[in-house]
């Protein structure tokens, strides 16, 4: 199949930035989007021209790499499939693709399709982490967990940070991933005695990076790859009226 | 602990108020604490929004029954300016809180994307795309407040210039039996004749068509509104979402019938001055 790339182009951090046309031509409709875009790299390596940058790393749909907006959509919109797991056959022959990178404030673009999503990383510090003696391996089912909870914590636990999120919110909140992180811990007997203070330091780090505020459109759970549920949305304001209450402050 | 010693000799006092304004700065300050305000304060002006309308109801029973309610307000006195004052603090920390949201999120995204959304899996879009209702919150509240100050001005203050009927409301009272008309009347000790007034009021054309448009955008705003305010508060989960969404839609269509139900009944000639 042959298509038309409308794909953004910008040199650096502090470049305007602009968008540029590619020809993809004789693309297996069995390829991965990267894949594609692998194959119109090649083509302007060869013609002696800068490559698109985009972000990719296990292509197996676990990571959380890659990070593009697809027509409008977030991940291009098939669900529960990140753009490496998206396959070329949900196009058309001939069809123009805009692909852009994701737009937040606290995204900063760093080169064509590749955003700094440190803003992440920066949030998980806060909290999402459980402070406990890592030496030996513990004995399993030591500490009993039901399997409603654990469940529901596992549900959680599959955010991959992707980020899309974010990009699909038209505020760009980050409202989906800390819930997931907050909730995937609050769950669990090895998160409570840091509980309170991870729902109040997770939502200030969130925040502090310029994320806008939940307006419970439902974009976000809609194209997260991983079909993070909105419930953990509401499940992280109750976790954060919890903590205000029982401990007020960081 | 030396500081602390030396404000409450130790007694727990300033733990307390650190504690006290550690919530109120969690509230106040943050992006969670902001939204459980817009979902309380929207819950009680929700309150307002239909005891107002099962009050104005009464219009239907005839002059006798709304002229006797509006008295009986009238002589809650002092408890009718406690009311007045929650419903003033309570609109404010709606709109304030609403500003300061929507900016931040104006500023959270700065950059729109080129291409408008078209996922592979079409039928998906509408789950994706946020709805008319969700995307139109803010312009939709700050008509309704523009209104709301309209209506208050219209039928509250008696400002004659704009109820466009050529008639002072100022004028229109009651003798005890609330039904026949009295000239003269002193505002405070006779009782309005709020039948009149309405019967009066939207008999203006435009006037009425206003009063529809702002109740229409009051509906749209609840439709959303008061199902978003479940989720902030944190009550929302899948199996009571369905729910929880169809009392939104409900309760914005009662509610805009009838509340419309006055100017239509007047323009239409059911409700008239006898």
């Amino acid at each position: 199949m042959d298509l038309k790339l409308k794909v953004w182009r910008q040199d650096n951090a502090g470049d305007v930035g602009r968008f540029e046309e590619y020809q993809a031509r004789d693309i297996s409709p069995d390829m991965s989007f990267l894949e594609m875009l692998d194959v119109v790299n090649e083509g302007l390596i060869g013609s002696g021209k800068e490559p698109i940058a985009f972000d990719s790393d296990c292509r197996e749909g676990i990571c959380g790499s890659c990070s593009m907006v697809i027509n409008g959509t977030a991940h291009g919109g098939q669900k529960g499939t990140t753009a490496c797991q998206l396959h070329m056959r949900h196009f058309s022959d001939g069809m123009t693709i805009t692909i852009e990178p994701w737009r937040a404030t606290a995204f900063p673009v760093h080169r064509d399709l590749v955003v700094d999503r440190t803003a992440f990383d920066r949030i998980q510090q806060k909290g999402g982490f459980i402070s406990v003696r890592t030496g030996s391996v513990p004995d399993a089912n030591a500490i009993p967990v039901s399997k409603d909870e654990s469940d529901l914590a596992m549900d959680a636990a599959q955010c991959i940070g992707c980020g899309a999120c974010v990009a699909a919110c038209k505020n760009a909140s980050a409202m989906l991933f800390v819930a997931a992180k907050i909730s995937h811990l609050s769950l669990v007997p090895q998160g409570q005695p840091e509980r309170e203070r991870r729902a109040l330091a997770m939502v200030k780090q969130m925040d502090d990076e310029g994320f806008g505020n939940c307006t419970v459109t439902g974009s976000c759970e809609a194209v997260c790859p991983k079909e993070i549920s909105l419930d953990f949305i509401a499940r992280m304001n109750r976790e954060y009226g919890r903590a205000l209450i029982k401990k007020g402050t960081v | 602990m030396e500081l602390r010693n030396s404000i409450d000799g130790g007694r727990g006092l300033y733990d307390t108020f650190a504690q006290s304004m550690d919530f109120i700065t969690g509230i106040f300050k943050t992006s969670l604490g902001r939204k459980y305000l817009m979902a309380i304060t929207g819950a009680g002006l929700f309150g307002f929004v239909v005891m107002h309308m099962l009050g104005n109801l009464l219009v239907f029973a005839g002059p006798a029954a709304i002229n006797e309610y509006a008295a009986k307000l009238q002589a809650l006195g002092p408890l009718l300016w406690v009311a007045r004052i929650g419903l003033l603090g309570m609109v404010g920390l709606h709109i304030w809180s609403a500003l300061k949201l929507t900016s931040e999120n104006r500023e959270a995204r700065t950059v729109e994307y080129e291409a408008a959304a078209e996922p592979v899996d079409a039928h998906r879009r509408d789950d994706i795309v946020a709805k008319f209702a969700a995307r139109t919150m803010i312009f939709s509240g700050l008509i309704i407040a523009a209104f709301a100050f309209y209506h208050l001005a219209h039928y509250t203050w008696k400002v004659p210039q704009i109820n466009g009927a050529s008639a002072d409301f100022e004028s229109f009272y009651v003798a005890e039996d609330f039904v026949t008309p009295l000239e003269g009347g002193v505002e405070g000790k006779d009782h309005a004749d709020i039948f009149k007034m309405i019967v009066t009021g939207f008999k203006v054309p435009a006037v009425s068509v206003f009063y529809v448009v702002a109740v229409g955008l009051l509906c749209v705003h609840l439709s959303h509104g008061l199902s978003a305010m479940f989720q902030s508060l944190g009550f929302k989960n899948k199996n009571l979402a369905p729910w929880m969404d169809r009392f939104a839609m409900g309760a914005s269509a009662l509610i805009f019938i009838g509340y419309i139900s006055i100017p239509v009944s007047v323009l239409a000639g059911f409700i008239i001055i006898k």
